[in-house]
Order: structure tokens, then sequence, then C-alpha cells
């Protein structure tokens, strides 16, 4: 019973780490209506500046550095992608995205290299023993995965009052609702989407330090990306705390999926197993967990 | 009168732009062309990158030291692969005529790609180098006649770990009862040793249990709480990139001995240990050659290439371990191609010829110190029959800041490994109808 709940709560923790990266995502396509296909990109392109950037100066001033390229690298994104697209079709604001993800991939390499870069911002690393007292053996948990639960735990909160309790986050609701009617009630949509991208950014440099301090900076952290999508589909892709909830079922449901019932397929099983399981909320709840249900009149 | 100076400008610059295209093509009429099939991006570019220049500082070493093999210079280009098998047959194609002879020697540095160009290789007439990795069956060269797994393969590979597992428990007879797991990178490179670890478990009596990872291997968790659960009594690491560092980070995380986990030669390398810091202490891995950059071949690579500014990597990593194996594979395939030019004479090679130099490859002791390999490498003998030469490797253990031996060469078992090369070489005959060579009529 104890193994049971290690690996449950060890797979609430990695789903904890997906939903960082999950949030990024949530976040554009909330404020916008357009999903970022370069999220996992952006992840490896935040954490590598920052990375780079701790070579030549303290950990708070990389930091720092690192949160203005970000705006940068968003006010360029509005100014050269998005803004000569406005009013087109999500699917064409995705498609920009693809050519944002595959060009911040090369060009991030490019300025700051291809190799393993190890990425040590204080973060405890030991694993602990806990619950001795109710299960033989106690249940192991790394110290790592708690800390990153706290992380993700408090970004998730300071979004959602962003989005709930601010104008500017009511704002960011009304854009990503209609474009044009949201311009003409004198929301600046180039502002708007300036912020939101900025955000992402943030969020993605925090993805990219908790990763990036797991696997080491290297261009593998853009692909956790991948592991973000189930979580997105279950969770749904306008809900700040279903990016959370979501990362939790997938975490422990393939977890759970691939120690119980990996062995009978000859194990590797997780990954489609996550999708598997997104793919059967998709088809109870389209919109997702916490998704918000769209109804259009003909 | 402006005219006329502008009709004899272009007329100057197009007899010079003639002559200059004249004399690449007269120049390339007299180089050895080499396509390199590398990564330098992409997920897998970390340890993509070093052996790509360690191959090619080792060219530019032959050029700049020696004014290339026997005075015929090699030419090479780099071809993106990303470790993508469509991409990697896109480079095969495009660079397979390049140069006066075309192809000499493909080295695709990926199982994947391997296995694609296997098909089309015979029909090229372009002998593939795939040293310690690719088909283990490809030993056979009778019917593998244009692959060459140098060194080692992955059958190979397995039985020397498992030889040094033995060594430590006292002998194979003491491996009875014991748990051996197998954490592999889910492709066809990570199920490779499947069968060898298979076979001896069956005859030492131990309990093997393969776990696979699924690409790119950044998430290993339910594999090692697994791990925790079962306590194996030593566990092999077949990965490659981002999972190798995962799999000793998470092995901290559970607290498996790093002592008792054991990686394949591309599961330990300085890419694979470094990010997970202090947790990597102890680890151990195979190697096919040495570490460092304090044999001849090194002080040659930094007067003759770095000296010029030439140099393909930072000098700090010079001496890594895929560095050195980049290295120790083009000294293969130069050495291949000087044994093909006493055949048929110093001139750019075709890939035909150049086959008949790997499987006539005699490099001995002396002619490795000669060409400043002295330590690093051991001696290779080939044949029509055998492509793979010794199979030898030592294991080394990471400390946190560098390598060392721990054990001398370990040589694979051959009576163990020969009948089921032959077997699995004689099913994949059957299966795409080539009827096998004849070695002992081929000279």
């Amino acid at each position: 019973m104890g193994f049971f709940f290690e690996v449950l709560f060890g797979g609430f923790l990695a789903g904890v780490l997906y939903a960082l990266v999950a949030l990024g995502f949530v976040l554009i396509f909330k404020a916008s209506g357009v999903f970022n296909f370069a999220q996992g990109a952006m992840v490896l392109f935040a954490a590598l500046s920052l990375v780079r950037l701790m070579e030549w100066m303290p950990i708070p001033i990389a930091m720092l550095a690192s949160v203005a390229i970000m705006i940068v690298f968003a006010l360029v994104v509005e100014r050269l992608v998005l803004r000569p697209l406005v009013n087109q079709e999500g699917i064409i604001l995705f498609m920009a995205t693809i050519g944002v993800s595959y060009f911040i991939d090369g060009f991030g390499q490019t300025v700051w290299g291809s190799d393993v870069y190890k990425l040590d911002v204080g973060l405890p690393n030991e694993p602990v023993i806990i619950l001795e007292s109710l299960f033989e053996g106690g249940i192991l948990v790394n110290q790592f995965d708690l800390v990153a639960a706290v992380i993700a735990g408090l970004l998730v909160t300071v979004l959602a009052i962003f989005f709930q309790k601010t104008r500017i986050g009511r704002a960011l609701r009304a854009v990503a609702d209609d474009h044009q009617a949201a311009q003409s009630v004198g929301i600046p949509l180039r502002d708007i989407w300036v912020i939101v991208w900025s955000t992402s950014g943030i969020v993605a440099l925090v993805a990219g330090i908790v990763w990036g301090s797991a696997l080491g900076v290297q261009f593998s952290i853009s692909l956790v990306a991948l592991k973000a999508l189930p979580v997105l589909i279950l969770g749904g892709f306008t809900s700040v705390p279903g990016a959370i909830v979501g990362g939790l079922i997938i975490g422990a449901g393939e977890k759970l999926a691939e120690v119980y019932i990996g062995p009978t397929f000859g194990g590797g099983i997780e990954n489609w197993f996550a999708y598997m399981l997104a793919l059967l909320f998709l088809l109870v709840r389209p919109q997702g967990l916490f998704g918000e249900r769209i109804i259009e009149r003909v | 009168m402006r005219k006329h100076w502008r009709i004899a400008t272009l007329g100057v610059l197009g007899a010079a732009a003639m002559m200059v295209a004249g004399l690449g093509e007269a120049m390339a009429q007299n180089e050895q062309f080499m396509p390199r099939l590398t990564y330098r991006t992409g997920p897998y570019a970390p340890n993509g990158v070093p052996f790509a220049n360690g191959y090619a500082d080792y060219l530019n070493l032959i050029n700049e030291r020696d004014g290339g093999i026997n005075g015929v210079k090699v030419a090479f280009e780099e071809c993106e692969t990303g470790y993508d098998t469509a991409r990697g047959v896109e480079c095969y194609d495009r660079l397979k005529g390049k140069g006066a002879a075309g192809a000499a020697v493909v080295d695709p540095l990926s199982t994947g790609i391997t296995f694609a160009l296997t098909e089309k290789a015979p029909g090229d007439k372009i002998p593939l180098i795939t040293m310690g990795y690719g088909r283990s069956e490809s030993q056979d060269g009778s019917v593998f006649g244009w692959n060459f797994p140098l060194l080692g393969t992955y059958w190979a590979a397995a039985d020397i770990i498992m030889n040094y597992v033995a060594q430590k428990e006292g002998g194979y007879g003491k491996l009875k009862g014991k748990k051996i797991s197998l954490v592999y990178h889910d492709s066809p490179y990570g199920k490779e040793p499947i069968p060898l670890l298979e076979e001896l478990a069956k005859r030492h009596g131990f309990a093997f249990t393969a776990m696979p990872v699924t690409h790119p291997g950044v998430e290993q968790k339910a594999t090692w709480l697994q791990i925790r659960q079962n306590r194996p009594d030593y566990v092999l690491l077949w990965g490659w990139g981002v999972m190798n560092s995962t799999s000793i980070k998470e092995a901290a995380a559970v607290n498996y001995p790093r002592n008792k986990m054991i990686g394949v030669w591309w599961s330990g390398a300085e890419p694979d240990v470094t990010p997970a810091g202090d947790g990597s202490k102890g680890y151990l891995a195979a190697n096919l050659q040495a570490v460092g950059d304090q044999f001849s071949v090194h002080r040659d690579i930094y007067k003759s290439v770095y000296d010029k500014g030439k140099g393909a990597a930072k000098k700090e990593e010079v001496g890594q371990v895929l560095y050195n194996r980049g290295l120790v594979n083009a000294f293969l395939a130069t050495e291949a191609i000087r044994t093909a030019q006493a055949k048929f004479g110093n001139k750019p090679l075709n890939g035909e010829q150049v086959r008949w130099g790997i499987e006539h490859l005699d490099i001995t002791a002396a002619r490795i110190k000669e060409a400043g390999f002295e330590g690093l490498v051991y001696p290779i003998k080939l044949s029509c029959q055998d492509h793979m030469g010794s199979a030898r490797a030592r294991i080394q253990q990471w400390d946190g800041t560098k390598w060392s031996f721990v054990s001398d060469w370990i040589e694979a078992d051959r009576k163990l490994l020969d009948p089921m090369v032959a077997a699995a070489a004689k099913k994949y005959a059957e299966e795409k109808k080539i009827t096998p060579r004849d070695c002992s009529k081929e000279m």
C-alpha cells in the first residue's frame, strides 16, 4: 500500500511540473485565443538566457536580466508577428507560433550554445522519507519536487488573482472573447498582447528554472511542452486552476498506469496513456474540466 | 571609354572566377570526400557536438600535419541530421555522390539512421562505419557486406558489462538469483542488448527485467520508483542524451547506489553526469577508448590545428569522452582509406575500394603508437567475415569531476556472441533474400 501512495504522490508532484509549463499555454490562450506552439521553446530560451547570464553576474541580476529578455521577446513577437496578423483566424496565429517556436529554438542555441548547462539556483535536491509510522519503509519524496509544487501553487494563486481581480486581467479576458469588440470599447490590443506574452515569458522562465534545475538546461527541456498538452486538454485551455488540477490527474494517472498496467504491455506506456486519459475526458467534457463552455447562437 | 573599362573589368573578373572554379575543381579531383552526418542541434546535440568536433579535428590534423592521407587531402562536409532518421537519410542521399570518387565512408552516429541506411548502402556501394553501435548482427560481414560495427556492438557491450558485474560478484556462478534491470531508451538502439541479456540470464540464472523509457526520457519517475521497490542488484543504463542524466538524477532521488549503475559506452560521457552534480558520484560506464588529452595525438592536434585557429571544439573540451570517440572513429576511417590506398593507389577512392580497406584493416600496437593513439585505443584487425574486430572496453567511474578506469580491458566472449550473430544474420539474409558472400574466396 505504501508503494501505491508513493507512486501516487510522485505522480502528483510530476504533474505539478507539467502544470508549470501548461500555465504558459493557458495564459496566452485565455488572453488572446492563440494556442502558442512556441511555449516549450520559450521555456528553453528563458532558461538558456538565465544560465548563461549567471556565468557573468549574480543570480538575482541574471534573473532580472532574463525577465527583461523575455519582455523584449514579447515586444518583438507583438510587433513582428501578432500585429500584422490581427483579426486573422486562430489557425493562422497558431501557424505563426510554430514559426516563432522553430526560430527561437535555433536562435537560442545559436546565441547561447547547445551544450548541457548545469543550473543551480539553490533548490534542495535531497530525498526525504515521510509517513514512516503509517507505511513500512515510509514514502519517499524528493524535496525538489515539493519546492516545485510550492512554486507552482504560488504562481497559480498570483495569476488567478491577476485575471479575476485586476483591470488588466479583465481586459485580457475581453480580448480573448473578441479582438474587435475589445478594441471598440477602447482596450489597447497591442498593449494587452505585450503584457500577456511578457507574463507568459516570465512563467516560461519559472518553468525553465524548475525543469532546468532538474534536467540541466538543454534543448530537451523544450520538449516538456509535450507533457503539458494532455494537461491542457484535461484541465481546459482557459483555466489557470485547471492547469494544476489537470497536471495532478495526468501526473498521477500516467505514473500509476506505468507501474500497474505498463508491465502487461512491456512498459513505456506513460506517454501515450496520458494522451488517452486526456482523450477520454475530452469525449465527455470537450472544454476540459475547468474550461469555459462555448455557446454560439446561430 | 567608361563602357570599355566596365567590359574589361567584367572580363577580368569572369576569367578570375573561372580560374578559381577550375582550381577548386582540380583540387576536388585530388581530394578524398568524407560526408559527415552530425547533429549539432536538437535534443541530442550535447552528445553529438563533441563527437563531431573530435572527428573534424582529426581530419583537419591529417590535412594540416601530413598534407592528407598519403598526400590525398581529405574534404568533408557536415550535414545536420538532428538525430532524426528521415533527415539522416536525406543527408546521406545529398552527400553520397559528392567528391571526385563519391563518399568514401559514412558514419551516421545513430542506430535509427544506420537501420535505414543498411538497406541503401549495398546499392550505393558505400561502407557504413558504426563504431560501437548499429545492428549487432552486422558483425557478420558475409551478410552485412557494407556495415562495420568496429570495436564493439551492443551485444558485445552487454556481455562486457555483465562480465564486469560477474567479476565484482566473484564469478558468473555467483549471479544466480541476482536481479539485473535494464533501463533503456525505447528505440532500436535501446532494445539491441535485450536478446543478449536474456540469453545470459538463462545461462547464469539471474532475474532480468527490461524497463523502457520513452523518447526523450525527461520523465522517469515511475521507472525509478519501481527500481526503488524491486531493488535490483545492478541497473544497466542504455540511454542517450538527456535520458542518461535524468536516469542518474532519478537514481539519486530514490537513493539507488550509483556504483551499482553501469551505462553502456553511449551513457558515460561528461554531458551525462554533469547535470546531476554530486548525484553522479560513483556512477559507472563502459568506455571503448581512453579519456583525457594527454596522448600524443592531442599534442599534435593542439599544435597543428588549434594553434592555427582551426579547432572545432573549445580547447577545454578536447579529450572528453565523446570527443575522443570521434577522434578514434576518424582515425579508423582514415586508416581504412590508407589501407585501401596500398592496393588501389594514392588517389581519391570510391566506397567499394574503401570497403576493401576496412575489411583488410590491421591496426597493430606499433601503428597505434606511431599515430599517437598509444593507450587510447586497442589494436583491431578485421576480415571479410568479421566486421567488428576486437571487442574490448573498460569500465570507468565518475568521481564528481573526472572519469577514472576501475577495470582493465574486458573482452567480449566471442564464443557466446558469434553463434548468436550467425543465427540473427542468417535470419536477416532470409528475410531480405540476401545470398551471403563466401568469405573464404575473398582476398
